[in-house]
């Protein structure tokens, strides 16, 4: 987990405008409510607190339904991510060709779980329920990019390229 | 600004008139699946070449949607003689573009060779892959650039819809889509034209059309591939499907986990609006429509209608309990019709080719062709797109081509993750919706998973609820207590934990959760549960009774131990191994420190066939390590000549 200083972290001036004008390209909807989460997601890679609440005053819904959306939808994440974002596919068929196996030693070597940021902010770790890329099963993202065939060794090789 | 039916046609043949079809022309699938494997820098090689060679302008290089093979990608085809090259890398292709496109000779080693026979084989049409389906709706995907309007109405695009605008009555082609028995694609199979005629006859001015593109099912992605690559086929179809329910605005709801679908959908509906085929007025017929997307935030049970529908609201996606039907009240409580992006891709074929053409393929109560992802233990991955009653055997070894590695096939999987698990003495059965039910599965949205004898059905069964378990939105209590209950005793029978009377528990539990669910995750949770029991039950009383893993797969229940008669003190797993337990050195035979091991099974996987000295055991002791000075290994050459010695 991230320390609780990175998580208080204020969000910049130049945040503060990127979430205004996402807001306004949405016409302020309080139905555009999950695309408006997106966009911010999309921009600052997680949802600060300062910047569920901007949305909440400006959209005029209740920061305890903006709680909700935002708990309830995988893709957003309340912690700051790290520097590298890792999905492992956790798709079926990359199940069956032995995901589990490069998932444990990716935690291993990172010393965090899905979900969680290391505290030097270098890795975080997700896992992903299918990439769509099966025959490169089993499979990871790290940064976008699409890193396959994987067995625990290879993948253990893989995360000495990430500074 | 198209402004009658006459002037698409006419746009259509000028189109037509500029493309020599003699001349050469390079696809290469820039699906998600090929992207992955560096088809991006074969396109921007391929673009270099040309000029290079001074053939810029004069040969045309195409990025098309997925048609499939993704085993052997990126997939590369040059027209007009359909030569088909698979795993192509950037480093092919200036001996393409010299050879091939210049000089009109083939290079073999790009082409698919047959795995028995040797024999290569040129032509993508003939390739074993694609020659046992019938690919009517995928088949397009490597003849059109998705980003390119103009691709999708050279090959006709479009005149569905001038037919129906201007020749068909709204009532004519609800009966149209009603004669061809489609059935939704999505999973539930429900008659997509009676579907249609609900929507048509709700009252109410204000109604929606909607493309549910929320395809979470791990393991399948023919969704994704049929919205990248052919994405006006869907907006044909959903215009179609508008004007037959009388609707004006309609919805495409996609995965944000599906961005290049997101981007190609997103261009085809402007390039639509340009052309005056989306937007009021429709080709001059007086219809008016309009369409947005919106992207789904990751929640597997928004595939679910009305969990859609609060999404599309922009609330959390918990479903609802039906009736009342989407189609009487669904988004903001008017008249909804959704479909699954396949069931959409269908229309337009439908309404040009006839019901009667439609249903031809199929069986009696199943119509039409269904694409299924084939992936998991299969040697051929990729989409396969069949006329539905083909037998699951025919899938897999004919199409799919069998097991790698020389392996047992086991069982496969269909319908997601609430599908059900098939073993080998039902491969026969043939696919259809009812089918599949009978046999304890379900079509599903038309995943397909095959699974070979390492593969624990138990496990499978664990993963599934655990995925269930995680995305059940926790609306009502059977599921979202039930699913929670069945994942832990699945996983405590998986980590040794097993006790007499689990079993019982287990159907006890999915009996309950399955008939007290609101929507249908909770109600179909139980099927990986029950028809891994039904075929699979020897599988979970050795777990429980023996504490054996008989697939060698649930990790608390496996050792790893190197023979040390076997051993050929080669280093390399001690060099692999990935939490430092294996000891040892050159000529020093091999030892797992079992404390240590976090039975990744590298070694096992990395030991030369010739020592196979790593073994699995599973409800045996581990034998206690050798003593240090025994450790020496006499190499096998000397070996061998101190025994010829001894011999003589």
């Amino acid at each position: 987990m991230p320390s609780p200083e990175a998580q208080e972290t204020e969000i910049g001036i130049m945040d503060t405008g990127t979430i205004e004008q996402i807001i306004d390209k949405h016409q302020c909807e309080a139905s555009s409510l999950i695309q408006i989460l997106l966009d911010i997601q999309n921009e600052l890679h997680w949802l600060p607190w300062e910047a569920l609440e901007m949305v909440s005053e400006k959209l005029q819904v209740p920061m305890s339904r903006i709680q909700h959306t935002a708990t309830f939808y995988k893709a957003f994440s309340l912690v700051p991510k790290g520097r590298h974002e890792i999905n492992v596919c956790m798709g079926t068929a990359c199940h069956v060709r032995g995901a589990p196996r490069v998932l444990e030693v990716i935690e291993n070597i990172t010393g965090i779980r899905p979900g969680e940021t290391d505290p030097d902010m270098k890795f975080s770790l997700d896992t992903v329920n299918c990439l769509g890329c099966c025959a490169l099963g089993p499979v990871m993202e790290i940064d976008e990019e699409h890193l396959g065939k994987l067995v625990p060794n290879k993948a253990a090789d893989l995360l000495k390229n990430y500074e | 600004m198209i402004n009658s039916p006459a002037e698409l046609e006419h746009l259509r043949q000028e189109i037509l008139s500029r493309r020599d079809p003699d001349k050469a022309r390079i696809s290469v699938c820039a699906g998600a699946g090929c992207l992955a494997t560096g088809a991006g820098k074969v396109i921007a090689a391929f673009d270099a070449e040309l000029e290079k060679q001074g053939l810029k302008g004069e040969v045309h290089v195409k990025s098309t949607g997925c048609p499939g093979f993704c085993e052997r990608g990126p997939v590369v085809v040059i027209d007009p003689e359909e030569t088909c090259y698979l795993q192509v890398t950037p480093k092919d292709v200036p001996a393409i573009v010299s050879k091939t496109i210049k000089e009109k000779k083939v290079i073999d080693r790009l082409l698919y060779a047959d795995a028995t026979t040797k024999e290569k084989v040129v032509r993508e049409s003939d390739i074993p892959f694609y020659k046992h389906q019938e690919r009517n709706i995928i088949g397009n995907n490597i003849k059109i650039d998705p980003k390119c309007i103009d691709d999708y109405l050279a090959l006709g695009g479009y005149s569905a819809l001038a037919k129906v605008l201007f020749q068909m009555t709204s009532g004519q082609v609800v009966e149209e889509v009603k004669k061809s028995k489609l059935r939704g694609r999505g999973g539930g199979g429900f008659p997509t034209g009676i579907k249609w005629e609900a929507a048509r006859n709700a009252p109410g001015d204000a109604k929606y059309v909607i493309v549910n593109a929320d395809e979470g099912d791990p393991g399948a992605f023919m969704d994704r591939a049929v919205l990248e690559g052919n994405p006006h086929s869907i907006l044909e179809g959903l215009i179609i499907g508008a004007y037959a329910i009388g609707a004006h605005e309609g919805y495409v709801y996609v995965r944000q986990e599906y961005p290049l679908a997101l981007e190609n959908v997103s261009i085809a509906i402007r390039q639509a609006e340009e052309y005056g085929i989306l937007g009021s007025n429709i080709l001059g017929s007086g219809f008016d429509f309009t369409v947005t997307v919106h992207r789904g935030a990751g929640a597997f049970v928004c595939g679910e209608e009305t969990a859609l529908l609060l999404s599309l609201e922009g609330r959390p996606g918990e479903p609802r309990s039906r009736p009342p039907y989407p189609a009487t009240k669904g988004l903001w409580g008017k008249p909804t019709n959704i479909n699954n992006v396949e069931t959409w891709a269908n229309v337009p074929l439908i309404i040009n080719k006839g019901a009667d053409w439609f249903t031809q393929f199929g069986t009696e109560r199943s119509k039409g062709t269904k694409i299924f992802s084939l992936v998991g233990k299969i040697k051929n991955t990729g989409l396969v797109e069949v006329p539905m009653g083909v037998t699951l055997r025919d899938i897999i070894y004919k199409i799919g081509d069998g097991i790698p590695g020389g392996k047992k096939f086991k069982a496969v999987q269909t319908g997601g993750p609430a599908g059900g698990c098939i073993p080998e003495e039902h491969l026969d059965i043939a696919v259809d919706f009812d089918e599949l039910t009978k046999a304890g599965a379900m079509m599903g949205s038309g995943g397909m998973i095959v699974m070979d004898e390492d593969t624990c059905m138990v496990d499978v069964a664990r993963y599934f609820l655990n995925f269930l378990a995680q995305e059940s939105c926790g609306k009502c209590s059977p599921c979202r207590e039930g699913v929670k209950q069945m994942h832990r005793i699945l996983a405590d029978i998986t980590e040794g934990r097993g006790k007499e009377g689990d079993i019982e528990l287990l159907e006890d539990l999915a009996m309950s959760t399955g008939s007290a669910s609101l929507c249908a995750l909770g109600r179909s949770a139980p099927n990986p549960v029950l028809s891994t029991i039904r075929h699979f039950r020897h599988e979970y009383e050795a777990h429980i009774r023996e504490k054996r893993c008989p697939s060698f797969s649930c990790k608390e229940l496996l050792s790893y131990y190197i023979d040390p008669e076997a051993c050929g003190a080669c280093l390399l797993c001690l060099k692999r191994c990935t939490s430092e337990a294996i000891s040892g050195g050159r000529d020093q035979i091999h030892v797992i420190d079992q404390a240590k091991c976090n039975k990744c099974g590298t070694c096992f996987d990395i030991c030369p066939a010739r020592y196979g000295a790593v073994m699995r055991l599973s409800a045996e002791p581990v034998p206690g390590p050798i003593p240090e000075e025994l450790r020496i290994v006499v190499k096998r050459k000397e070996a061998k000549k101190e025994a010829q010695r001894e011999a003589t």
